[in-house]
Protein backbone atom coordinates (compact mmCIF):
# COMPACT_ATOMS: atom_id res chain seq x y z
CA UNK A 1 0.00 0.00 0.00
CA UNK A 2 1.52 3.36 -0.95
CA UNK A 3 -0.25 6.59 -0.29
CA UNK A 4 0.34 9.79 -1.26
CA UNK A 5 1.99 12.36 0.01
CA UNK A 6 -0.88 14.18 0.97
CA UNK A 7 -2.85 11.38 2.15
CA UNK A 8 0.36 10.43 5.02
CA UNK A 9 -0.17 14.28 5.79
CA UNK A 10 -3.76 13.38 6.64
CA UNK A 11 -3.07 10.39 8.52
CA UNK A 12 -0.20 12.34 10.67
CA UNK A 13 -2.79 15.16 11.52
CA UNK A 14 -5.88 12.14 12.20
CA UNK A 15 -3.30 10.39 14.39
CA UNK A 16 -2.32 13.25 16.46
CA UNK A 17 -6.38 14.34 16.93
CA UNK A 18 -6.80 10.87 17.94
CA UNK A 19 -4.30 10.80 20.33
CA UNK A 20 -5.57 14.53 21.68
CA UNK A 21 -9.43 13.40 21.22
CA UNK A 22 -8.78 10.10 23.43
CA UNK A 23 -6.03 11.67 25.98
CA UNK A 24 -9.00 14.69 26.77
CA UNK A 25 -11.71 12.08 26.99
CA UNK A 26 -9.16 9.68 29.63
CA UNK A 27 -8.67 12.82 31.71
CA UNK A 28 -12.37 14.13 31.40
CA UNK A 29 -13.21 10.38 32.45
CA UNK A 30 -11.24 10.58 35.59
CA UNK A 31 -11.47 14.14 36.34
CA UNK A 32 -10.95 15.30 40.13
CA UNK A 33 -9.13 12.12 40.67
CA UNK A 34 -6.01 13.16 38.87
CA UNK A 35 -5.67 15.41 41.43
CA UNK A 36 -2.90 14.83 44.56
CA UNK A 37 -5.59 15.87 46.87
CA UNK A 38 -8.22 17.36 48.22
CA UNK A 39 -9.12 20.85 50.01
CA UNK A 40 -11.21 21.38 52.82
CA UNK A 41 -13.53 23.44 50.93
CA UNK A 42 -13.88 20.30 48.49
CA UNK A 43 -14.69 18.04 51.68
CA UNK A 44 -17.23 20.66 53.32
CA UNK A 45 -19.06 20.49 49.33
CA UNK A 46 -18.85 16.82 48.81
CA UNK A 47 -18.72 15.17 53.06
CA UNK A 48 -16.82 11.66 52.90
CA UNK A 49 -17.56 8.80 55.39
CA UNK A 50 -15.43 8.76 58.02
CA UNK A 51 -12.63 6.07 57.67
CA UNK A 52 -11.92 6.57 54.01
CA UNK A 53 -8.12 7.48 53.45
CA UNK A 54 -7.65 10.72 51.52
CA UNK A 55 -5.13 13.37 51.17
CA UNK A 56 -5.95 16.42 52.05
CA UNK A 57 -4.17 19.68 50.98
CA UNK A 58 -4.01 23.37 52.15
CA UNK A 59 -2.03 25.75 54.30
CA UNK A 60 -1.45 25.47 58.15
CA UNK A 61 -3.51 27.70 59.93
CA UNK A 62 -1.08 30.53 61.23
CA UNK A 63 -1.55 29.89 65.19
CA UNK A 64 -2.85 26.65 64.95
CA UNK A 65 0.23 24.84 65.09
CA UNK A 66 0.06 22.72 69.33
CA UNK A 67 2.68 20.37 69.96
CA UNK A 68 1.65 17.72 72.36
CA UNK A 69 3.83 16.45 75.18
CA UNK A 70 3.81 12.87 73.71
CA UNK A 71 5.19 13.69 70.31
CA UNK A 72 1.58 14.61 68.96
CA UNK A 73 1.58 17.80 66.91
CA UNK A 74 -2.38 19.06 66.38
CA UNK A 75 -3.10 22.21 63.54
CA UNK A 76 -5.39 23.03 60.97
CA UNK A 77 -5.45 22.93 57.49
CA UNK A 78 -7.00 25.95 55.32
CA UNK A 79 -8.03 26.78 52.33
CA UNK A 80 -8.94 30.37 53.48
CA UNK A 81 -12.71 29.84 53.43
CA UNK A 82 -12.89 26.56 55.28
CA UNK A 83 -10.30 24.92 57.64
CA UNK A 84 -10.06 21.47 59.03
CA UNK A 85 -8.34 19.80 62.18
CA UNK A 86 -5.33 17.87 61.80
CA UNK A 87 -3.64 15.12 64.53
CA UNK A 88 -0.71 14.50 63.39
CA UNK A 89 2.53 12.10 65.09
CA UNK A 90 5.61 11.85 63.55
CA UNK A 91 8.44 13.35 61.96
CA UNK A 92 7.29 17.29 59.99
CA UNK A 93 9.66 18.51 57.05
CA UNK A 94 11.81 21.19 57.19
CA UNK A 95 9.33 23.45 55.44
CA UNK A 96 6.33 23.29 58.06
CA UNK A 97 5.67 26.29 59.35
CA UNK A 98 2.89 28.54 60.15
CA UNK A 99 0.79 29.91 56.80
CA UNK A 100 3.19 26.93 54.60
CA UNK A 101 1.29 24.86 51.73
CA UNK A 102 1.12 21.53 53.06
CA UNK A 103 -0.50 17.78 51.86
CA UNK A 104 -1.23 15.35 54.23
CA UNK A 105 -2.27 11.54 54.07
CA UNK A 106 -4.82 10.53 56.09
CA UNK A 107 -8.05 9.45 57.36
CA UNK A 108 -10.87 11.67 58.46
CA UNK A 109 -12.32 10.87 61.90
CA UNK A 110 -15.82 11.02 63.52
CA UNK A 111 -15.72 14.45 64.81
CA UNK A 112 -14.43 15.66 61.75
CA UNK A 113 -10.98 15.47 62.76
CA UNK A 114 -8.05 14.18 60.06
CA UNK A 115 -5.76 11.91 61.49
CA UNK A 116 -2.78 12.33 59.52
CA UNK A 117 -0.12 9.00 58.73
CA UNK A 118 2.28 11.74 56.57
CA UNK A 119 2.62 15.12 56.22
CA UNK A 120 4.72 16.58 53.02
CA UNK A 121 5.24 19.89 52.38
CA UNK A 122 4.06 21.78 49.23
CA UNK A 123 6.99 24.06 47.73
CA UNK A 124 5.12 27.36 46.26
CA UNK A 125 6.74 29.07 42.86
CA UNK A 126 8.43 31.95 44.48
CA UNK A 127 12.25 32.35 44.52
CA UNK A 128 14.14 34.68 45.97
CA UNK A 129 17.09 36.13 48.20
CA UNK A 130 16.30 36.19 51.79
CA UNK A 131 16.93 39.80 52.05
CA UNK A 132 14.35 40.62 48.90
CA UNK A 133 11.71 38.57 50.85
CA UNK A 134 12.10 40.33 54.54
CA UNK A 135 11.70 43.45 52.45
CA UNK A 136 8.78 42.77 50.92
CA UNK A 137 7.85 41.58 54.50
CA UNK A 138 8.16 45.05 55.55
CA UNK A 139 6.80 46.61 53.31
CA UNK A 140 3.47 44.86 53.39
CA UNK A 141 3.53 43.30 50.25
CA UNK A 142 4.21 39.63 51.46
CA UNK A 143 2.28 36.78 49.77
CA UNK A 144 -0.22 39.03 48.12
CA UNK A 145 -2.11 36.37 46.81
CA UNK A 146 -0.57 33.42 48.69
CA UNK A 147 -3.49 30.74 49.16
CA UNK A 148 -4.40 31.49 45.26
CA UNK A 149 -0.64 30.70 44.91
CA UNK A 150 -0.57 27.49 46.85
CA UNK A 151 -3.76 25.93 45.38
CA UNK B 1 13.70 21.47 0.95
CA UNK B 2 14.26 18.07 -0.31
CA UNK B 3 17.32 19.35 -1.19
CA UNK B 4 18.64 18.94 2.65
CA UNK B 5 17.66 15.14 2.42
CA UNK B 6 21.09 14.24 0.48
CA UNK B 7 23.65 13.58 3.33
CA UNK B 8 26.33 15.73 1.73
CA UNK B 9 24.22 19.24 1.90
CA UNK B 10 22.99 18.18 5.45
CA UNK B 11 25.94 17.36 6.89
CA UNK B 12 27.71 20.52 5.38
CA UNK B 13 24.83 22.41 7.57
CA UNK B 14 25.77 20.59 10.79
CA UNK B 15 29.83 21.13 10.30
CA UNK B 16 28.73 25.03 10.35
CA UNK B 17 26.68 24.33 13.48
CA UNK B 18 28.99 22.31 14.84
CA UNK B 19 31.63 24.83 16.25
CA UNK B 20 29.40 27.77 17.41
CA UNK B 21 27.44 25.71 19.84
CA UNK B 22 30.70 23.69 20.97
CA UNK B 23 32.44 27.16 21.56
CA UNK B 24 29.05 28.23 23.11
CA UNK B 25 29.07 25.36 25.89
CA UNK B 26 33.04 25.63 26.33
CA UNK B 27 32.14 29.62 27.30
CA UNK B 28 28.65 29.27 28.81
CA UNK B 29 29.12 26.26 30.93
CA UNK B 30 31.87 27.47 33.53
CA UNK B 31 30.15 30.85 33.41
CA UNK B 32 26.45 29.38 34.20
CA UNK B 33 28.19 27.24 36.82
CA UNK B 34 29.36 30.16 38.31
CA UNK B 35 26.36 32.40 38.40
CA UNK B 36 24.63 29.47 40.03
CA UNK B 37 26.53 28.22 42.50
CA UNK B 38 28.76 31.38 43.64
CA UNK B 39 26.77 35.10 42.26
CA UNK B 40 22.90 33.22 42.81
CA UNK B 41 21.44 34.21 46.30
CA UNK B 42 20.49 31.12 48.88
CA UNK B 43 16.81 30.95 48.54
CA UNK B 44 14.50 32.98 51.44
CA UNK B 45 13.14 29.15 52.44
CA UNK B 46 15.20 26.49 50.83
CA UNK B 47 18.56 27.96 51.38
CA UNK B 48 21.33 26.92 49.25
CA UNK B 49 19.31 23.31 48.85
CA UNK B 50 17.12 25.64 45.64
CA UNK B 51 20.63 25.63 43.88
CA UNK B 52 19.82 22.30 42.25
CA UNK B 53 17.39 24.39 40.26
CA UNK B 54 19.48 25.09 37.98
CA UNK B 55 20.10 21.88 36.77
CA UNK B 56 16.32 20.40 37.30
CA UNK B 57 14.89 23.30 35.57
CA UNK B 58 16.57 23.19 32.31
CA UNK B 59 16.69 19.51 32.48
CA UNK B 60 12.72 19.35 32.44
CA UNK B 61 12.84 22.40 29.27
CA UNK B 62 15.42 20.29 27.65
CA UNK B 63 12.85 16.79 27.70
CA UNK B 64 10.25 18.49 26.46
CA UNK B 65 11.72 20.53 23.94
CA UNK B 66 13.77 17.35 22.40
CA UNK B 67 10.31 15.25 22.32
CA UNK B 68 9.31 18.36 20.00
CA UNK B 69 12.70 17.71 17.70
CA UNK B 70 11.55 13.99 17.93
CA UNK B 71 8.18 14.10 17.41
CA UNK B 72 8.71 16.61 14.40
CA UNK B 73 11.45 14.64 12.53
CA UNK B 74 8.83 11.66 12.59
CA UNK B 75 6.24 13.83 11.61
CA UNK B 76 7.94 15.11 8.62
CA UNK B 77 9.48 11.69 8.11
CA UNK B 78 6.54 9.75 8.21
CA UNK B 79 4.64 12.45 5.57
CA UNK B 80 7.40 13.95 3.65
CA UNK B 81 9.89 10.50 3.87
CA UNK B 82 12.79 12.58 4.39
CA UNK B 83 15.59 10.84 5.92
CA UNK B 84 17.63 13.33 7.41
CA UNK B 85 14.52 14.52 9.57
CA UNK B 86 14.02 10.52 10.54
CA UNK B 87 17.87 10.88 11.02
CA UNK B 88 17.49 13.38 13.39
CA UNK B 89 14.90 12.33 15.19
CA UNK B 90 16.61 8.94 16.18
CA UNK B 91 19.71 10.72 17.13
CA UNK B 92 17.72 12.83 19.39
CA UNK B 93 15.68 10.34 21.63
CA UNK B 94 18.42 8.81 24.07
CA UNK B 95 19.17 12.47 24.77
CA UNK B 96 15.40 13.59 25.29
CA UNK B 97 15.59 10.50 27.40
CA UNK B 98 19.41 11.01 29.34
CA UNK B 99 17.52 14.94 29.99
CA UNK B 100 14.33 13.35 31.59
CA UNK B 101 16.26 11.00 33.57
CA UNK B 102 18.26 14.08 35.57
CA UNK B 103 15.19 16.06 35.64
CA UNK B 104 13.48 13.04 37.43
CA UNK B 105 16.80 12.44 39.93
CA UNK B 106 17.05 15.93 40.05
CA UNK B 107 13.66 16.50 41.46
CA UNK B 108 14.11 13.46 43.84
CA UNK B 109 17.11 14.70 45.79
CA UNK B 110 15.56 17.69 46.11
CA UNK B 111 12.15 16.32 46.88
CA UNK B 112 13.40 14.40 49.97
CA UNK B 113 14.69 17.33 52.04
CA UNK B 114 12.08 19.83 51.14
CA UNK B 115 8.57 17.80 50.10
CA UNK B 116 9.76 14.97 52.81
CA UNK B 117 9.30 12.50 50.18
CA UNK B 118 11.06 11.34 46.85
CA UNK B 119 8.54 10.55 44.90
CA UNK B 120 4.58 10.87 44.99
CA UNK B 121 2.25 10.13 42.08
CA UNK B 122 0.66 13.73 41.14
CA UNK B 123 -0.03 14.78 37.96
CA UNK B 124 3.19 16.30 37.19
CA UNK B 125 5.46 13.88 38.34
CA UNK B 126 3.55 10.81 37.01
CA UNK B 127 3.43 12.61 33.34
CA UNK B 128 7.34 12.89 33.16
CA UNK B 129 7.70 9.52 33.95
CA UNK B 130 5.15 8.86 31.12
CA UNK B 131 7.56 10.91 28.94
CA UNK B 132 10.65 8.75 30.22
CA UNK B 133 8.54 5.90 29.01
CA UNK B 134 7.89 7.01 25.91
CA UNK B 135 11.45 7.69 25.24
CA UNK B 136 12.03 4.04 25.57
CA UNK B 137 9.63 2.95 24.18
CA UNK B 138 10.66 4.74 21.06
CA UNK B 139 14.01 3.65 21.01
CA UNK B 140 12.52 0.35 21.88
CA UNK B 141 10.33 0.17 18.65
CA UNK B 142 13.17 0.87 16.78
CA UNK B 143 15.08 -1.99 17.12
CA UNK B 144 11.84 -4.13 17.36
CA UNK B 145 11.67 -4.93 13.66
CA UNK B 146 13.68 -7.23 11.40
CA UNK B 147 12.96 -4.43 8.95
CA UNK B 148 14.64 -1.17 9.81
CA UNK B 149 12.30 0.75 7.91
CA UNK B 150 9.35 -0.78 9.39
CA UNK B 151 10.94 -0.79 13.09
CA UNK B 152 11.03 3.20 12.17
CA UNK B 153 7.93 4.23 11.08
CA UNK B 154 6.31 2.36 13.88
CA UNK B 155 8.05 4.50 16.79
CA UNK B 156 8.19 7.44 14.90
CA UNK B 157 3.79 6.91 15.06
CA UNK B 158 4.36 6.27 18.92
CA UNK B 159 6.20 9.74 18.58
CA UNK B 160 3.40 11.29 17.23
CA UNK B 161 0.74 9.73 19.84
CA UNK B 162 2.88 10.30 22.58
CA UNK B 163 2.53 14.79 21.70
CA UNK B 164 -0.26 14.86 23.81
CA UNK B 165 1.84 14.15 27.34
CA UNK B 166 3.55 17.39 26.21
CA UNK B 167 0.87 20.15 26.96
CA UNK B 168 -0.48 17.94 29.75
CA UNK B 169 3.42 18.26 31.78
CA UNK B 170 2.69 21.57 31.03
CA UNK B 171 -0.52 22.42 32.49
CA UNK B 172 -0.65 19.27 35.03
CA UNK B 173 0.41 21.90 37.80
CA UNK B 174 -2.77 24.24 36.65
CA UNK B 175 -5.10 21.76 35.93
CA UNK B 176 -4.81 19.44 39.40
CA UNK B 177 -3.58 19.53 42.88
CA UNK B 178 -0.15 18.74 42.77
CA UNK B 179 2.53 18.53 44.95
CA UNK B 180 4.88 19.80 42.76
CA UNK B 181 4.86 23.84 42.44
CA UNK B 182 2.86 25.70 39.78
CA UNK B 183 5.25 27.59 36.88
CA UNK B 184 7.83 30.23 38.05
CA UNK B 185 8.66 31.50 34.95
CA UNK B 186 6.64 31.04 31.74
CA UNK B 187 3.19 32.03 33.56
CA UNK B 188 0.74 34.71 33.05
CA UNK B 189 1.81 37.65 35.19
CA UNK B 190 5.69 37.40 34.85
CA UNK B 191 8.23 34.99 36.55
CA UNK B 192 8.05 34.66 40.55
CA UNK B 193 11.64 34.13 40.67
CA UNK B 194 13.36 36.90 41.98
CA UNK B 195 16.04 38.42 38.80
CA UNK B 196 19.33 37.46 40.57
CA UNK B 197 18.10 33.75 40.73
CA UNK B 198 16.23 34.13 37.08
CA UNK B 199 19.32 35.08 34.98
CA UNK B 200 21.65 31.61 35.82
CA UNK B 201 18.86 29.90 35.79
CA UNK B 202 18.66 31.08 31.97
CA UNK B 203 22.04 30.66 31.44
CA UNK B 204 22.50 27.54 32.24
CA UNK B 205 19.28 26.41 30.29
CA UNK B 206 21.24 28.26 27.22
CA UNK B 207 24.27 26.37 27.87
CA UNK B 208 21.99 22.67 27.93
CA UNK B 209 20.34 23.87 24.99
CA UNK B 210 24.06 24.38 23.00
CA UNK B 211 24.96 21.19 24.98
CA UNK B 212 21.98 18.85 23.20
CA UNK B 213 22.88 20.91 19.53
CA UNK B 214 26.78 19.54 19.96
CA UNK B 215 25.63 15.89 21.22
CA UNK B 216 22.61 15.81 18.74
CA UNK B 217 25.63 16.75 15.71
CA UNK B 218 27.43 14.46 16.73
CA UNK B 219 24.94 11.65 17.03
CA UNK B 220 23.68 12.55 13.34
CA UNK B 221 27.05 12.36 11.76
CA UNK B 222 27.40 8.64 13.89
CA UNK B 223 23.88 7.07 12.11
CA UNK B 224 24.84 9.08 8.98
CA UNK B 225 28.36 6.80 8.64
CA UNK B 226 26.75 3.63 9.87
CA UNK B 227 24.32 3.88 7.39
CA UNK B 228 26.71 4.66 4.61
CA UNK B 229 28.40 1.38 5.97
CA UNK B 230 25.45 -0.50 6.12
CA UNK B 231 24.73 0.72 2.35
CA UNK B 232 28.38 -0.04 1.75
CA UNK B 233 27.66 -4.22 3.22
CA UNK B 234 29.66 -3.62 6.66
CA UNK B 235 27.61 -5.33 9.13
CA UNK B 236 27.25 -3.40 12.52
CA UNK B 237 29.65 -4.43 15.01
Amino acid sequence: MRLRKRQRLLLVVLVLLLGAGSAALVLAALGEKVSLFVSPSDLVARPLEPGRSLRLGGLVEPGSVERGADGEVRFSITDGAHSVPVVYRGVLPDLFREGQGIVTQGRLEAGGVFRASEVLAKHDENYMPKEVADALKRSGHWKDGAVEAQR
Amino acid sequence: MHGYATPLRFGRILDAIYPWALAGVLVLAPVGLWMALVVAPPDYQQGDAARIMYVHVPSAWMALFVYLVMASGSAAALIWRHPMAEITARAAAPLGAAFTALALLTGSIWGKPMWGTWWVWDARLTSMLILFFLYLGYLALHEAFDDPERGARAAAILALVGVVNLPIIKFSVDWWNTLHQPASILRIGGPTIHPSMLWPLLTMALVFKLYFICVLVLRIRLLLAERRLASLGVERG
